[in-house]
């Protein structure tokens, strides 16, 4: 029949709406789990599929990434940044840009950046700097609520830095990886030799190719 | 593929070789090491010396050097007797500097491909820096239409014979050749990246702009200045060839009422050309008499920008290009590093290429169909279905990949991150569970419409013979019957260990591209659903990758079957950390080289109709 | 949270005898105004690369911006009131997009979106690149990301909303005497012609540095 098409088309529209009020109602407030099972975002097509956004927030998954963000060690309170310079070759916008320190008399370089600036106007969020930092003295943000009135320009690592504290809350796998991992380089030195006077976070793991 | 030289089938070769005797060389000597098979005589001393500096400079090259003016024989005998029909890619490489004995020269490289067997044939021609010319071979082969326009725009190659050569991506009057090797842009830094001056010594960081002013690049005279500025008018002086253009094609002068014609712009700014994508229509009355598109306005200088990336860099880059499917791109242009180095991928990454491949195919093709449902006027009720569907397998690919649409997850030799905890699970109760009973909704929701229908059946037929003439590719092709795809014609990765079929419809015309989408989807979702079955633990990632990797000289062209259609990336390495060539072979753009002929004599309500049916992005189009 | 601490910022409205609030309801005109820029926001349906896709995303179902009034993607400049560049603007859309900017009428606002938007972002360095859409139009908010999340979007429309409540009528464009010439256009010619890089531009051609 001519226009059943139509009418199916229509009756599905009909459907889709009222399928929208059947199932359980999003708790304001809280944050929704993505592949739920009754509140719209899984599976099952039933309850609202609609994000309160502000005031109700989808999880965001450990992998997201938005800006990096530096990380403070908490032992030393400093920034764990040793001046390898692997981010910003490898930063596919050169938006990085590092000072290495150096000795004042021989010329040589330090293990720490004089000054680190980030253009997070121009960051394009791939994430690559995290990925091959030895050090992970940078990871990626899960924060997008970076709105401004103005053009955010050059930032230095001091502006972008958190507490390690943050970063084991926003990556728990990772940091449980992070933490495993300097574990076992820790035990396996004093194994080797007792001799080390001055604990250097993953000094094993070479810079590669700085 | 045992029996080889440079990459071709050895009885093309030999075939090639009887049928012109003399004319064509081998880029480099054949693995076998057997020189007889070179040609003896007068004309081709000189190129003889020729091949053999490219052999002791350019080692691993493909495909064969002709001269050019045998080109145009050459491709003729490779379509007619031997069934290379598909001119898949024709690029362009500048060598600004003498190699070996060769001088200074614009090397233009075709890829042909046959409908059935693998392996291709490369032709290299080599032409002057210097008022460079070649014979063009549009006016028999529609597919380097827009290709050789793109040569002439980046590398000014002329091409003779060619109809219409006006530049395709930036503005008549822009000066230079952007990807000629020595071309600067305004803000040029430097050569290659990294860049010097970010690190150990970039303590006072600047940018671009302020280290090399604009207008140490680039001068006006006042003349043009005041001229341009502060005046109205209805168009620019860029614009004046292409309306030319447009008021002398294909006029009919014997009609019997005279009517009168009007030019109409679609684009760049139009809720239904996906984008910043252009239109100029001839119109009468409402029947369109020619249609050219114009193309640039999203041309973001990915190839000049790719050349100056290290080898890693790009990744992230191709992303950019089809947006929609971020990740098909990273698997395209990994594939063709991997292809160069010679590595190999563990298991347990090859099926999650597959996976990621085949749920990015599903979004786009549930995509195309919803913003199709959306230029046709159904507003936009169909693309929010789809997109509702699109968001869940976002929500997949950013908990394996860690964006949304950016996902920088492919590497070389491997992945970048393996999956999260219970990703399988939650993959397969959206294969199973939802994605069967909504794709069917939505099928039945379009495809049984009497609107849609209206819309689209018997508009913009293409037939199998002109699709294939004009280098179409994917969905487009096979929905006018020809059965090719990349996955079973030449597999990459582990494509042919899965069941599925290379579903075609016959008709060509709009509906019957929306309608194969469709057919596509269930294809993938039967993929998805073994792959995700048999996917083994295990390593991936096979090789420790290092910032500034090193790939050993040659070229390469790789090629998938991307959901818009042949994805290919050609790739040429000096041996050093950046690619010195990088050439995207674009779907998108390929794809629209049939629409002025395909929109020749419809009603302009049509022309959405059609292009909406292409399903094109600009990010690739214009790259 | 901005914008309630900010509002009432503008000007003080006398007290309401407490007999009277149920039935009298003092306002300003400027609060009024906001109130209405607020709630009727309407965006112009305009895509320019990757980031429009995450505008679209925005205004489908899952995160839905005709919550904030944004009821309706208007395609036509003369329609819309927020301008949401998102994506990388090229040297040969640049003319085209300040004609779009100039025929959308007062008051009118302009978000970038995306790296791409605020500064060139990835392809910066390109040829065929505009280093910012700043350079061509007023901007308001700057969303920075690659792409930003819809959320994202969400957040900088509502960074835009606060902004409304301490924007007086007095200083509305649209509401000054005078003639509004709009932007000029920028050319193409040898390169873009932008019209903030005229000094230093315009003069016998150098030597290339």
């Amino acid at each position: 029949m001519y226009g059943w098409g139509i009418i199916k088309t229509l009756a599905m529209t009909l459907a889709h709406f009222v399928m929208t009020y059947v199932g359980a109602a999003p708790k304001r407030g809280a944050a929704r789990k993505r592949g739920g099972a009754s509140d719209g975002q899984g599976t099952p097509s039933r309850g609202v599929f609609t994000i309160q956004y502000p005031s109700e927030r989808l999880d965001l998954p450990e992998n997201y990434r938005n800006l990096p963000f530096f990380v403070i060690d908490a032992k030393t309170a400093q920034l764990r940044c040793t001046a390898c310079g692997i981010c910003a070759q490898i930063c596919p916008v050169q938006c990085i840009w590092i000072e290495r320190a150096k000795e004042p008399e021989t010329g040589r370089p330090r293990r720490y950046p004089v000054s680190y600036f980030l253009d997070v106007s121009l960051c394009m969020s791939c994430g690559f700097c995290a990925e091959f930092c030895p050090f992970d003295a940078i990871k990626m943000d899960h924060d997008f609520e970076i709105a401004s009135y103005r053009r955010l320009g050059f930032m230095s690592a001091k502006d972008l830095a958190r507490p390690e504290s943050y970063d084991a809350e926003i990556h728990p796998s990772d940091y449980a990886r992070q933490t495993e991992s300097a574990r076992q380089t820790e035990s396996a030195r004093r194994t080797e030799d007792g001799q080390q006077t001055e604990p250097q976070p993953a000094d094993s793991t070479s810079p590669g190719t700085a | 593929m045992a029996d080889t030289i440079n990459g071709m089938p050895v009885e093309v070769w030999e075939k090639l070789q009887a049928r012109f005797p003399g004319a064509l060389h081998p880029a480099q000597p054949p693995e076998r090491g057997d020189a007889e098979g070179y040609p003896q005589g007068g004309e081709h001393r000189m190129t003889r010396s020729v091949s053999r500096s490219v052999l002791q400079n350019r080692p691993r090259y493909e495909g064969v050097l002709v001269h050019s003016r045998h080109l145009l024989d050459v491709m003729r005998f490779l379509r007619d007797e031997l069934g290379y029909v598909m001119l898949s890619s024709l690029t362009a490489v500048d060598y600004p500097e003498a190699v070996g004995q060769l001088p200074p020269h614009i090397d233009v490289v075709y890829h042909l491909f046959r409908l059935e067997g693998g392996g291709y044939v490369v032709l290299h021609v080599h032409t002057a820096r210097e008022g460079a010319i070649l014979p063009s071979l549009t006016p028999e082969f529609a597919a380097a239409n827009l290709q050789e326009r793109e040569v002439w725009d980046m590398f000014g190659v002329r091409f003779d014979g060619h109809p219409d050569l006006r530049r395709l991506l930036m503005w008549e009057g822009f000066d230079g050749f952007p990807l000629r090797k020595d071309w600067r842009e305004a803000y040029f830094e430097e050569e290659h990246k990294p860049f010097r001056s970010r690190f150990p010594e970039g303590g006072s960081p600047l940018y671009a702009e302020e280290r090399t002013p604009y207008h140490a690049n680039v001068r006006y005279s006042r003349e043009f200045a005041e001229h341009n500025l502060h005046v109205d008018e209805d168009f620019s002086e860029a614009d004046a060839l292409l309306y030319e253009r447009m008021l002398s094609a294909d006029r009919d002068t014997d009609k019997p009422l005279k009517t009168e014609e009007m030019i109409l712009n679609m684009g760049p700014h139009h809720p239904s050309t996906h984008g910043v994508f252009r239109m100029a229509v001839r119109l009468d009355g409402e029947t369109v008499r020619h249609l050219e598109p114009v193309f640039g306005y999203l041309h973001r200088c990915h190839e000049k920008i790719g050349e100056r990336n290290t080898w890693l860099q790009n990744i992230p880059y191709t992303d950019r290009l089809d947006y929609i499917n971020g990740m098909t791109n990273n698997l395209a242009y990994c594939l063709a590093m991997e292809k160069l180095l010679g590595w190999e991928v563990p298991e347990r990454a090859e099926y999650i290429r597959v996976i990621m491949a085949e749920l990015s195919r599903v979004v786009n093709h549930v995509l195309a169909a919803g913003f199709f449902s959306n230029e046709i006027g159904m507003y936009f009720t169909g693309s929010l279905y789809a997109l509702e569907e699109r968001e869940l397998v976002l929500d997949l690919f950013e908990a394996a990949a860690g964006g949304r649409m950016m996902f920088n997850y492919m590497r070389p030799g491997g992945i970048a991150r393996d999956l999260p905890e219970g990703w399988i699970e939650r993959a397969r109760a959206l294969v199973r569970g939802r994605l069967p009973k909504k794709v069917k909704q939505m099928q039945s929701f379009l495809l049984d419409n009497e609107i849609v229908r209206a819309r689209s059946v018997n508009v913009g037929m293409l037939s199998a013979h002109d699709a294939i003439a004009s280098g179409v590719s994917g969905p487009v092709l096979r929905a006018c019957g020809v059965r090719y795809d990349i996955r079973r014609a030449e597999p990459y990765g582990i494509y042919d260990r899965f069941a599925f079929d290379v579903v075609t419809r016959e008709h060509g015309d709009a509906f019957d591209r929306v309608a194969l989408r469709f057919d596509e989807v269930w294809e993938s979702l039967r993929i998805l659903e073994q792959a995700l079955d048999a996917i083994p633990e295990g390593p991936i990632q096979s090789h420790r990758l290092s910032p500034k990797m090193l790939i050993p000289p040659g070229e390469t062209y790789a090629r998938i079957e991307a959901p818009k259609g042949e994805l290919g990336f050609y790739l040429v390495s000096d041996g050093g950390a950046n690619p010195y060539r990088y050439h995207i072979r674009a779907t998108s753009l390929l794809n629209l080289t049939p629409l002025s002929a395909l929109t020749r004599g419809v009603k302009i309500a049509d022309v959405v109709s059609i292009l909406g049916s292409i399903d094109l992005t600009m990010g690739e189009v214009d790259r | 949270m901005a914008r309630q601490s900010q509002a009432g910022s503008v000007s003080r409205l006398p007290e309401v005898p407490p007999e009277l609030q149920s039935s009298v309801n003092l306002t300003t005109l400027d609060q009024v105004y906001a109130w209405a820029r607020k709630r009727s926001l309407w965006p112009m349906l305009f895509g320019l690369a990757c980031c429009a896709f995450e505008m679209i995303a925005t205004a489908a179902s899952r995160y839905d911006t005709a919550r904030f009034g944004m009821e309706i993607m208007r395609a036509s400049p003369r329609q819309a009131d927020l301008l949401i560049v998102n994506g990388t603007v090229t040297k040969k859309m640049a003319p085209l997009l300040v004609r779009l900017y100039n025929q959308i009428a007062e008051p009118k606002y302009v978000i970038a979106m995306g790296a791409c938007a605020i500064s060139g972002g990835p392809f910066k360095e390109g040829y065929n690149v505009v280093s910012g859409v700043d350079r061509l139009i007023p901007v308001d908010v700057y969303i920075p990301g690659c792409p930003p999340r819809p959320e994202a979007l969400i957040h900088g429309i509502l960074t835009l909303d606060a902004r409304f409540d301490h924007e007086s009528i007095r200083d509305i464009r649209a509401f000054q005497t005078g003639e509004d010439k709009g932007i000029p256009e920028p050319a193409l010619g040898p390169d873009l012609l932008n019209w903030r890089d005229l000094e230093g531009l315009v003069g016998p051609p150098e030597e290339k540095r």
